[in-house]
């Protein structure tokens, strides 16, 4: 065949089946240090390694929770960290049959003569890295690739450099036993609709597809990771069933059935918006070959943040809202979470900030 | 969506559902007058006019045979021929829920500075000529692109060129209201492993689906005929549930969900080889998000041609023949092909090397 297949082969398509097991998901807790800053600072707790791993500790250790996961992606710094009691956070998830996954790319830099486009860097050294954080137990990996819509975007430059980058990625995360999570993220920023969004997403997971067929990539060992296909954040809102429509659509036409899961990024969708617009993906009447599940940070740490305020008192608090969230984007693996119910404080917030950067 | 969604979307993905029918499939009997002319002096009929129309009368009014099919592709001259008591067969087809296609390419031409490999040709006017077929029934279509397994090939300008010519192709016709049937055919000739034709395919595949996407086709409006992934002609031959798997598997990583059908092509399989191939794919158990059926030319034709032998008091008995040809072939569409039609001619190779249409 035209994929590459080596020692790790067998191993990379169990882990990337069983991340997409239905009834479970990926928590995205891998935001950098800076990113998780700012977090911390909207609920006025300082940003310092202690209070990093408190927070980490707070959702790695809630009761229940676990179950409803497959993965949790980690920044760097938390994949060698313990908990108060000395045990190392990969340790926890392993018993819990939760895979830990690392985000190794290093961030996006600008291209030149575009509009603002990136492509995202963090290639030099990856083998050995990806090596190392096997060794750590480490079984997946994360790279975000970032597009956006305007009148003349995205261009050709940025989707073939964002689409070789994830497959020269892909391909080198596998040669060290690591199932590597494609993410391709369309920025819901604009004024467009939703056909426009169709039109770019299936563009760009076409070049995607491609580029991981040219490097010789096993895709029965990848994931996707996803924006859902929705109107721009300054157009009109459409209802569930319509966002379910158009993004199973893209992916009928562009993702091939080797690949076993998709698992949605949240963009700046609220906790309630990402689980519904989920569900209705789920109940969603049309051919899908591969699961749908998640793969949520705001979405599923929003109300959960709120509650904890960095504060100790709380942690029981927050670790309702965190299990709370988790058993409904499980429900919403299956097309069965029935929608609000108590909804935690902040759970209906919208989460988006125009031009996000991680 | 990327996709062109003209006048004829609805039609266009009606149709393609239709001819991916579980049970059905379809018969390719638009062999060129040059290509017929062989098939006919092989059983020492002569190449006229009405010797091709008795041909085809003896396949399209085969007692229940048509049950088994859901479209027949056709050669222009056809098209337009009727039976011996004036009835256009086109309208035979369509009255019994077969839909007629038509081929529409002009045959391949050499690229230059390449160790023979070629393009294919005919996509001025195409459109034109897709407009006036549909006005005489044509509901869908077929351009045969041509690529082969060598040291250094296919070459990566080959594969642009064949991917980008059927996608031309694809485009055009639904703007004109036919089902593109998109066919990249790898060639068997050769020594090399089924690894190697697996790895080919995949890399065609991928190629042309690439292609289809840029320039904004249907996906759900087309089918694909793709070779099997078989080992070369002149390497050991393998286990149909090896062939299944190799080619299940090659689809699963190229071809998209959208995609109603996938109709194989019967390259130089004898008429045996083709169905117990196709029915162990869809014994296989895997997901397959598409249906697994049979375009065949050869292997649904080859042993009715020499029962018939030109000779009208042979017709019935040829029609029995092609009768259980279709038989099993729609059987094996449902993975439920029990060997009964082995034996005889039905297991002979009609393997020619470097065959051209």
């Amino acid at each position: 065949m035209s994929c590459y297949k080596g020692k790790y082969a067998d191993e990379l398509i169990a882990n990337a089946t069983y991340i997409g097991t239905p009834g479970k998901g990926i928590l995205a807790a891998d935001e950098s240090t800076g990113t998780i800053g700012k977090r911390l600072s909207s609920i006025n707790v300082e940003n310092t390694e202690s209070n990093r791993r408190a927070l980490r500790e707070l959702l790695f250790c809630t009761p229940g929770a676990m179950q409803y996961l497959s993965g949790v992606i980690l920044f760097e710094e938390t994949l060698y960290q313990k908990t108060a009691a000395g045990k190392l956070f990969v340790d926890v998830m392993k018993e819990a049959k939760v895979l830990p996954g690392i985000k190794v790319d290093k961030g996006t830099v600008e291209l030149p003569g575009t509009n603002g486009e990136t492509t995202t860097q963090g290639l030099d050294g990856l083998g050995a890295r990806c090596a190392q954080y096997y060794s750590a137990g480490a079984r997946f990996a994360k790279w975000r690739a970032v597009l956006k819509i305007g009148p003349n975007e995205p261009s050709q430059l940025a989707i073939n450099e964002n689409a070789y980058g994830l497959a020269r990625y892909a391909m080198i995360c596998q040669e060290n036993g690591l199932v590597p999570i494609v993410e391709p993220e369309i920025l819901v920023d604009g004024p467009h609709d939703i056909n426009k969004c169709a039109d770019v997403t299936e563009r760009v997971l076409a070049a995607c597809y491609k580029a991981l067929n040219d490097h010789h990539v096993l895709l029965e060992g990848t994931l996707l990771k996803p924006n859902m296909v929705t109107p721009g954040s300054d157009s009109k809102k459409v209802a569930p069933e319509v966002v379910a429509e158009y993004t199973v659509r893209a992916l009928q036409r562009t993702m091939p059935s080797a690949v076993p899961a998709v698992v949605f990024l949240s963009g700046g969708q609220s906790e309630e918006e990402a689980t519904v617009n989920l569900n209705a993906m789920n109940q969603y009447k049309g051919k899908k070959p591969w699961s749908l599940s998640f793969s949520f940070g705001r979405a599923l740490q929003q109300s959960t943040l709120k509650a904890w305020a960095g504060k100790d008192e709380n942690v029981k608090k927050a670790q309702e809202a965190f299990l709370a969230r988790c058993k409904a984007n499980s429900e919403a693996t299956l097309g069965k979470y029935q929608g609000g119910g108590s909804l935690s404080e902040g759970a209906s917030e919208s989460l988006h900030v125009k031009d996000y950067k991680y | 969506m990327s996709a062109f969604v003209g006048k004829y979307a609805d039609e266009l993905i009606k149709n393609a559902k239709y001819i991916a029918t579980p049970g059905k499939g379809i018969l390719a009997a638009d062999e060129s007058t040059g290509t017929i002319g062989k098939r006919l002096s092989s059983i020492n009929v002569e190449n006229v006019e009405s010797n091709r129309q008795a041909l085809r009368e003896l396949l399209f009014t085969s007692p229940d045979a048509l049950t088994y099919l859901s479209g027949v592709i056709l050669f222009e001259e056809t098209l337009y021929q009727k039976t011996a008591d004036g009835r256009p067969f086109v309208d035979v087809l369509l009255e019994a829920n077969v839909l007629p296609g038509i081929k529409v390419d002009k045959g391949v031409v050499d690229l230059s500075g390449t160790n023979g490999e070629t393009t294919t040709q005919g996509l001025d006017g195409l459109g034109a000529r897709c407009a006036a077929y549909y006005k005489v029934g044509a509901r869908f279509a077929k351009w045969r692109a041509v690529l082969k397994i060598g040291p250094t090939e296919p070459s990566e300008l080959s594969i642009q060129q064949n991917a980008q010519g059927l996608a031309r192709y694809a485009i055009i016709c639904q703007e004109n209201g036919l089902v593109p049937i998109v066919e990249p055919e790898i060639l068997t000739d050769g020594s090399h492993d089924i690894k190697k034709c697996a790895y080919a395919t995949e890399m065609v595949l991928a190629a042309v689906y690439k292609a289809l996407n840029e320039q904004h086709v249907l996906l759900e409006g087309t089918l694909l005929k793709p070779n099997m992934v078989t080992p070369g002609s002149d390497s050991p031959k393998v286990t149909p549930e090896e062939i299944a798997e190799y080619t299940v598997t090659a689809l699963r990583r190229t071809v998209p969900a959208a995609v109603p059908g996938v109709v194989f092509l019967s390259g130089g399989q004898s008429e045996e080889e083709a169905t117990v191939n196709l029915n162990a794919m869809n014994k296989l158990e895997v997901l397959k998000p598409w249906t697994l059926s049979f375009s065949f030319g050869r292997a649904l034709q080859s042993s009715t041609l020499k029962t018939w032998g030109g000779e009208k008091e042979n017709v019935a008995a040829a029609q029995a023949g092609f009768l259980a040809r279709c038989k099993a072939n729609s059987e094996a569409t449902l993975g439920k092909y029990g060997g009964d039609g082995a034996g005889g001619l039905a297991s002979e190779s009609l393997y020619v090397e470097g065959y051209k249409y």
